[in-house]
């Protein structure tokens, strides 16, 4: 059984609560004490219905408003899989919270009120969901209730979302027309839209191939720990402990230490405590060399191909998430696998407005929620991919030097 | 599957080892909380996994209500043993009677709250900088929304408003003299995960988690065990009967599950079969309020 990390994104009551819950309902991965908690709480609503909406909105903010303000994760399984689900917010003083929920997805679920169409949010969503290149994207068209499940106003939609996705590259774009509430499409096949031919959403997300979103041609194995017991009988034993971001690494591999630059090869992997012949990403290994070299936290150990870039002025795109806004020269830390490094902002080349889609220069600042495209100094050298090419590699956080709080996303380019 | 796909416990088991690296990497003083418990059993399990050959770079720590199960207790010292880790307890007893703290009282008073006291100080203690706990999103609503790196004030507690964003398996780690952080390996897993892996890398358990005679009180409709911790009346109903604990907390306030399951396979039967949550179940103290165990939390329990 494999894992399937997905999250779902749209504007408010677009009705992504219900999707998760009626996912959830529906495929028997509630639970009945959850259930009664819930009808406890939509007693107090007017037409008596049970609002699945209440099994993910956890907070206590949230259920006085009635929004989802943070990522909330759910799980549920299939005999096929196991998903982890990112339920995240879609007002536009959120985005942070979208860009957190992205960040491990491989896939997104974006729904489309079928009454509204493509709206300004939906533009956005999709923009971050191609930024963040999550492999795989599911336009779900929901309340098609609303429409009396009418096929013209769904092709209408697919037909404007497409335009969408040619600007955006995105690539793997599906979609289902559903209905969150009634549960049309989405574990059971709905008997009001013959018309629709495709999977619907469960087939479709037990079924889309995850394996797209681990790089298995590049390895890069960021050190995170020196495992050196110095006892008598494993007096010599230097492990350097990680998690493999991508690749595959076989005992006898040439590899490059970053960033000395030093050259050695894999004498021992250990997975587990056990010696293996190979590992692969992600899995958390520890690597011997064949040499004595000196290699601490934040070095990384790598496999030396056209895509690895050493270098200390470095180009990102930052999605903000700071209430004081990211300006010019100012310092940050820049934490990228298990290195920081100081990192200065050079330069901010462009913002894009996230909704229509534009680059707009000669920018001083990014605010909250604003993206932009910056040039970043580095303190010392660093052994990164483009965030396009490998996502582990080239996906950085920035810290605040003083509140120390993660202020910024940075897809290093 | 192919040759180079993890299958989903490999996948978590790599995230959760990943991030027991992490806090060694990051942190100058951490240390596991240890409970007693299956989950924590696996974190102990999993910090194997991360650092042998070498020794954990934390010293397990539980804090000890007074109200524990024998057979937790027991375990727990022969595990610390077997491992040849460091073990340290301090015990909500104590600091009830150096801070003068009022217990609860009832018929199931329960030292969950009091429990916070004694964390908080023992954090103090030790110049705890990082704590390790097996709580998992899947337990409860407000955990779900919890990082796993989670920030908290000198207080301890937990602001989710302030939460910092948590990208890829980057995580922020930085913090002030006097904040701490808690680190959640296990966030991703749920309870049917945590029995897989107990029984695929056969885990050993105490014997509460396995199907025993226990004398128990009825109580609206959980069974709690006779201690002398709760209070008997004398219309109350007694009887012995054959039980598992789902969760394994303080006696007064964990319910036990009427149960046939005698090995691991049968555990996970039952609890594909159960339709009642693992808290809900077990869990009397959550079942007080709806935000229950959001309260708790931003008051620096675990
Ligand atoms: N008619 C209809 N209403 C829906 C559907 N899906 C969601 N809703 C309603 O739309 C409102 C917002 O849904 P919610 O799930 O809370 O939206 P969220 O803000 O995206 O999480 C609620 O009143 C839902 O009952 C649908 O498919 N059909």
């Amino acid at each position: 059984m494999d894992l399937l990390r997905f999250l779902t994104a749209g504007s408010v009551d677009d009705g992504k609560s219900t999707l998760i819950g009626r996912l959830l309902y529906d495929s028997k991965n509630i639970l009945i004490d959850q259930l009664d908690a819930i009808e406890r709480s939509s007693k107090n609503r007017k037409d008596g219905t049970v609002d699945l909406a209440l099994l993910t909105d956890g907070l206590r903010a949230e259920r006085e408003q009635g929004i989802t303000i943070d990522v909330a994760y759910k799980y549920f399984s299939t005999p096929k899989r196991k998903f982890i689900i990112a339920d995240t917010p879609g007002h536009i003083q959120y985005t942070r919270n979208m860009v957190t929920g992205a960040s491990n997805a491989d896939l997104i679920i974006i729904l489309v009120d079928a009454r509204n169409g493509v709206v300004e949010q939906t533009r956005r969503h999709s923009l971050i969901a191609s930024l963040l290149n999550i492999p795989h994207v599911v336009v779900a068209i929901n309340k098609m209730d609303l429409l009396n499940y009418d096929q013209a106003a769904y092709n209408h939609i697919v037909e404007d979302y497409k335009k969408v996705a040619e600007v955006l590259k995105l690539n793997n774009v599906s979609y289902v027309p559903i209905s969150a509430l009634v549960g049309d499409n989405i574990v059971d096949a709905s008997t009001k839209m013959d018309w629709y031919q495709g999977p619907i959403l469960l087939d479709y997300l037990e079924n889309v191939e995850v394996k797209s979103s681990v790089n298995l041609t590049n390895a890069r194995f960021p050190v995170q720990y020196v495992i050196r017991p110095q006892t008598e009988d494993l007096h010599d034993y230097r492990g350097y402990a990680g998690k493999i971001e991508s690749g595959i690494y076989k005992k006898g591999d040439q590899v490059v230490v970053y960033p000395s630059g030093v050259e050695a090869t894999i004498e021992k992997i250990e997975l587990g405590g056990k010696e293996v012949e190979e590992a692969f990403a992600p899995q958390s290994v520890v690597l011997h060399l064949d040499q004595d070299v000196d290699i601490s936290r934040g070095d990384s150990i790598v496999k030396k191909d056209d895509s690895l870039k050493v270098g200390q002025d470095i180009d990102a795109i930052v999605c903000w998430m700071d209430e004081k806004p990211l300006t010019v020269g100012q310092k940050y830390f820049l934490q990228h696998g298990s290195k920081v490094v100081p990192a200065m902002v050079k330069e901010i080349k462009y913002k894009l407005d996230v909704n229509q889609l534009e680059k707009i220069t000669e920018v001083s600042k990014a605010d909250l929620n604003e993206v932009v495209e910056v040039k970043l100094k580095t303190a010392s050298p660093l052994a990164y991919d483009a965030y396009s090419e490998i996502r582990e590699s080239g996906g950085a956080i920035l810290v605040d030097q003083t509140s120390f709080v993660t202020v910024g996303a940075a897809l290093l380019q | 599957m192919s040759q180079y796909q993890l299958d989903y416990l490999d996948q978590l088991e790599s995230e959760s080892i990943h991030i027991f690296r992490e806090v060694a990497g990051q942190f100058e003083k951490p240390a596991l909380l240890f409970s007693g418990g299956k989950d924590s059993i696996t974190l102990v399990h999993l910090a194997l996994k991360a650092f042998r050959p070498g020794k954990f770079p934390f010293p397990l720590v539980h804090i000890d209500t007074g109200h524990n199960f024998p057979e937790a207790l027991a375990f727990r010292d022969q595990l610390a043993e077997q491992i040849g880790e460091k073990l340290i307890v301090r015990k909500v007893e104590d600091t009830i009677k150096a801070k003068h703290l009022t217990e609860q009282k009832g018929k199931f008073a329960s030292r969950n709250q009091l429990q916070t006291f004694t964390l908080l100080d023992t954090i103090e203690e030790f110049g705890f900088d990082a704590c390790i706990g097996g709580a998992r999103r899947d337990e409860e609503k407000a955990r779900a929304k919890e990082r796993i790196f989670s920030v908290r004030d000198d207080f301890g507690q937990w602001n989710p408003k302030l939460q910092r964003p948590e990208l890829w398996h980057t995580y922020n780690g930085k913090i002030h003299k006097g904040e701490n952080v808690r680190v959640f390996p296990i966030s991703n897993w749920t309870e049917l995960d945590i029995w897989n892996y107990i029984k695929r890398e056969n885990i050993q358990l105490p014997s509460v988690y396995f199907s025993h005679e226990r004398e128990v009180l009825e109580y609206q409709n959980a069974l709690i065990a006779v201690s002398p911790y709760i209070q008997i009346d004398e219309n109350d109903k007694i009887s012995t009967r054959r039980v598992r604990y789902r969760t394994v907390g303080d006696m007064t306030c964990t319910a036990a599950v009427a149960s046939e399951a005698y090995s691991i396979d049968d555990i996970i039967s039952e609890i594909i079969a159960t339709r009642t949550s693992e808290r809900g179940e077990t869990r009397i103290d959550d079942r007080f309020s709806e935000a229950a165990m959001e309260d708790r939390k931003k008051n620096g329990y675990f």
